[in-house]
């Protein structure tokens, strides 16, 4: 379409967002009892313009907290201690945490969000054809009648039938309130959309659809989406680099293809050995040990007490995040481990 | 239990003023035990005396110490008020586990009365109670008549929390266990209740002790036990405001002001320490 | 059948089952009691002075037919239906003859009128306040607001009112402390009529908002600060939406539903309230009358305003369960 046309010369190795040695705490004090959770913990990433990033780890690894803290919608007990998130918007830099007046400005223009069990993100006692109002008329600069045309024209191309703007949210079906939340998150072509869990909740046709629909929207927009999930078939299917998380860390990142033909840190080797495969009918191996507390985590590299190739370095000193193949990696033995 | 009350004590500032101000007012209520003159003897001293060295209250137009007569009736209230919060929580856990443990038509059904229940004004049919009784009115009739009133409103609060453990696992367990359903209703739930119990009986003790108050202000009551709403039916008995014994209607006043205040801090700040949402608010505070 | 009718058969049904057993309640407590109103009335009367026994034998089944208390239990439980039914409750004895019925048609407006007037103020500026104080939470004033309103929630009507009285008619009297208007005023729509009837309401009805406001405050704050988090509110607050809509459209707008619940509810209780303000200031209303009526001894008023109270009562929460689906598309649209 006309407008996914201007953003093609754009190259598509200019940085859109820049997160660096972020650490965002959760900090508690209650009754006389402190608590430091440490679930974001010295992040560094880049996000290029007109990519899927994919962030994977288990739950309670901090993946939820990471983007919550890219997205600016951090609430107390949950602080930014240290570190930046900068986004490049329209050619201009804008740093979340510095400027807010800025960040509010940005939201759906150029920042839009599809959230954890959408289901439930459209006001109930009102109709849909509001949030539409609400989210996008302030950016898009157009008069009434030519906003609503734009906004049915959109539905339209997405597969929905523009008469759901009259509709209540509990008179949809919950595949069609998601591809509705999709079609909110898009409507003013942003540059950067955050997808947090977004096919979690659905069965998995409609997964599979809607996985589709958000590929084909980025596609025609040229935007850049970081995806997060812990399902590793649709990072498969989506994503075009992806990062694993790991108690609050960064512990790899590459390209997908590479990320799932060669894996580096054993922890990521482990993600994908536990994918079913077909024809493969032999156990997967569970890990032993439990993801870990993040009030308390271990010392030096967080997964050494549940890692096989764990030797003393790794108790003792924190590997660094170092470029290795065609991604990153923080491991001590990267790219020992193999996936059985 | 103790620990629970000294973390209160130490980082909740309105449980504290709470805890001081009610513990105060038990105290002097208890004094009267102690009292230098009979509960409910009248001219016995000078009346309308203004509140001076030797009556620190003043009198009554009735010959009574002000003094001792509040603390008699703020201790008659307060038991009035105990009596009707512990038989209407027996009522109301019966019914609220009854119905959220069976659930169903069972619970649809009970739910119905009880909501009807709701919907029937208080004060008329209490009168109507008092009118019919007149003279054999006492104040264990009246409290019960207040308990049989008061406890549709946390039923319906116990049974939301006894549906949600209905469908628990080891409510499952319980079952396969071979354990009968009051067994189960009363060892495996009834913990899970007791917050609620504990947070709508300072509730209720506080509406409780509003309608003796306001019964026996108009006089529906035994209006020769010193209470606290009784002092004031005497005192407008005498036209005290027009005579200008102002300390007889005053100092009641007061008196049931810091009660209900102290009540009010311990019943919102025990709540808060329940509630974990309200305590995560507190974190980022 | 879809959700709606549902809903609505639900309603009609709890109307009508609240209707039956609160006056089957009355009927129950005035003929279970110990007590007999004959022999009471009888007694009261008999008080003023020496009375010729016969007249007194003649009295006694005057009142025992006036009453409906001829009969088995049964009979007389019919008879009773059909009193209520025809709104025919026999004369007052207190105000011989004029009947019971237009005691009560008298002082029912002052009623809905102080009531509705002073609920529909307590309810809306209550839930502003709550849902203020529940959005910006760390705002001083409305942290202060809140504290004095939730302080005054506890205390019994009575004394609220009491202290409202000794302030504005004996400390600086300014206002009315008795009756619903000036007593050489002819009744009409003129405007000294209708200011006098304001100017007299506002002691009873500043007493009502005082104490129902901190009930309201309360429970919409904590409705408020936990829709806050609800993910349609989070969403909207990521959408850059102006916090000014995200307060009312999607705050404070989705807490009023559960809180128009709670004043279904809550009705019976403020009527409560409403009985007691109305007779300390000599209010011309339902609780006025009641009160009175009690201590005239006179049952058959008794017994009709106690009854009428019950279904003026359900008529009410029963027009709030018809408005309640036009505010949530939920119920209305099923």
């Amino acid at each position: 379409m006309l407008h996914l046309a201007e953003s093609q010369p754009r190259t598509d190795t200019e940085t859109v967002l820049s997160v660096e040695n972020l650490k965002a705490y959760y900090q508690m004090n209650y009754f006389g009892v402190s608590r430091e959770v440490r679930a974001v913990d010295d992040v560094t990433l880049a996000i290029r313009r007109n990519e899927i990033y994919g962030i994977a780890g288990e739950s309670s690894s901090g993946k939820s907290t990471l983007i919550k803290t890219i997205a600016g919608a951090i609430q107390p007990p949950l602080r930014v201690v240290s570190g930046s998130v900068t986004f490049n918007f329209a050619g201009k830099p804008l740093d979340v945490y510095g400027a807010p007046e800025a960040m509010k400005d940005a939201r759906w223009r150029h920042l839009s969000y599809i959230m954890q069990g959408s289901m439930n993100v459209l006001n109930p006692v009102r109709r849909v054809k509001h949030a539409f109002h609400d989210f996008a008329f302030a950016h898009m600069g157009l008069a009434n009648t030519a906003f609503w045309g734009r906004v049915r024209e959109h539905l339209k191309r997405l597969g929905l039938d523009p008469r759901v703007l009259d509709s209540y949210p509990h008179q949809l079906s919950g595949g069609m309130r998601q591809r509705l939340t999709i079609a909110l998150a898009t409507v003013c072509e942003p540059e950067f959309i955050i997808a947090d869990e977004p096919t979690t909740a659905l069965d998995v046709l409609v997964q599979q659809d809607v996985l589709a629909l958000i590929k084909d929207v980025q596609q025609r927009m040229g935007s850049s989406i970081i995806f997060v999930t812990h399902d590793m078939t649709v990072h498969a299917a989506i994503a075009d680099r992806i990062g694993i998380v790991y108690a609050g860390r960064l512990v790899e990142e590459g390209p997908t293809e590479d990320v799932f033909a060669k894996p580096q840190h054993p922890y990521t080797v482990h993600l994908i050995s536990s994918l079913p495969r077909l024809g493969d009918v032999t156990r997967r191996k569970a890990l032993p040990g439990k993801p870990p507390n993040l009030s308390d985590p271990p010392a030096a590299c967080r997964f050494h007490p549940r890692c096989p190739l764990a030797v003393d370095r790794c108790r003792t000193e924190n590997p660094p995040l170092v470029p290795r193949a065609s991604g990153r990696v923080a491991c001590w033995r990267a790219g020992e481990a193999e996936v059985s | 239990m103790f620990k629970i009350l000294r973390d209160l004590l130490r980082y909740n500032t309105e449980f504290l003023i709470g805890f001081v101000l009610t513990g105060a007012i038990f105290l002097f209520a208890a004094a009267h035990f102690f009292a230098p003159y009979p509960d409910n003897a009248i001219y016995m001293l000078p009346p309308d005396m203004p509140p001076s060295a030797e009556y620190w209250l003043g009198t009554t137009s009735r010959g009574q110490d002000v003094l001792w007569q509040m603390s008699a009736a703020i201790w008659n209230t307060m038991t009035f008020g105990l009596t009707v919060t512990v038989i209407s929580r027996f009522l109301a856990l019966a019914m609220g586990m009854t119905s959220g443990y069976l659930g169903g038509r069972t619970d649809q059904a009970l739910m119905t009365i009880n909501d009807t229940l709701i919907a029937l004004p208080n004060i008329p049919i209490l009168l109507l109670v008092y009118f019919v009784m007149r003279d054999q009115m006492s104040w264990p009739i009246l409290a019960l008549t207040a308990a049989l009133l008061g406890w549709n409103y946390d039923a319906r609060l116990i049974r939301s929390v006894a549906l949600s453990l209905r469908t628990r696992e080891f409510t499952r367990h319980a079952v396969f266990a071979g354990m009968s359903v009051p067994q189960i209703l009363i060892r495996q739930h009834l913990p899970y209740v007791m917050p609620v119990i504990f947070f709508t009986a300072m509730n209720n003790l506080i509406w409780a002790i509003g309608l003796e108050v306001t019964l026996s202000v108009l006089g529906f009551s035994d209006i020769n036990r010193p209470t606290v709403g009784g002092m004031i039916y005497w005192a407008n008995q005498h036209q005290a405001i027009i005579a200008g014994i102002w300390w007889w209607i005053a100092f009641p006043i007061i008196a049931i002001v810091l009660l209900f205040l102290g009540l009010f801090l311990l019943a919102i700040s025990v709540n808060e320490y329940i509630d974990p949402r309200s305590r995560l608010s507190r974190m980022g505070g | 059948m879809d959700g709606f009718s549902k809903y609505l058969v639900r309603r009609v049904f709890q109307f009508f089952l609240v209707v039956f057993l609160g006056i089957t309640l009355a009927f129950l407590i005035t003929n279970l009691s110990p007590v007999d109103p004959v022999e009471q009335t009888v007694s009261l009367m008999t008080n003023f002075g020496a009375t010729d026994p016969r007249a007194v034998e003649l009295m006694r089944e005057a009142l025992r037919e006036l009453y409906g208390l001829e009969g088995t239990v049964l009979e007389q439980y019919a008879a009773f239906w059909s009193r209520v039914l025809r709104g025919d409750f026999g004369p007052s004895l207190s105000s011989f003859p004029t009947p019971v019925m237009s005691l009560i048609t008298a002082a029912l407006p002052w009623t809905i009128g102080l009531l509705t007037l002073s609920l529909a103020f307590t309810w809306t500026l209550g839930n502003l306040l709550g849902a203020l104080a529940g959005y910006f939470r760390s705002n001083l004033a409305l942290k202060l607001a809140g504290a004095a309103v939730m302080a005054l929630h506890p205390v019994p009507a009575y004394i609220i009112g009491l202290v409202l009285l000794l302030i504005f008619g004996f400390a600086w009297p300014v206002l009315p402390i008795s009756g619903g208007a000036q007593m050489n005023l002819t009744p009409g729509f003129t405007w000294d009529y209708i200011r006098s009837i304001l100017i007299h309401g506002t002691l009873p009805a500043l007493s009502l908002v005082l104490v129902g406001i901190g009930s309201w405050f309360i429970s919409m704050r904590s409705l408020v600060s936990n829709i806050v988090t609800d993910d349609h509110v989070v969403y909207a607050e990521l959408g850059g939406v102006a916090s000014r809509k995200i307060f009312s459209q999607y705050v404070a707008r989705n807490a009023l539903l559960p809180q128009l619940t709670g004043l279904a509810l809550s009705l019976g209780n403020i009527f409560g309230g409403a009985v007691i303000i109305e007779f300390l200031f000599n209010y011309p209303g339902m609780g006025r009358l009641l009160i009175q009526g009690i201590y005239r001894g006179d049952y058959s008023l008794v017994l009709g305003v106690t009854t009428m109270s019950i279904i003026a009562v359900a008529v009410a929460v029963f027009i709030i369960d018809l408005v309640y689906p036009l505010i949530d598309p939920r119920v209305r649209l099923g």
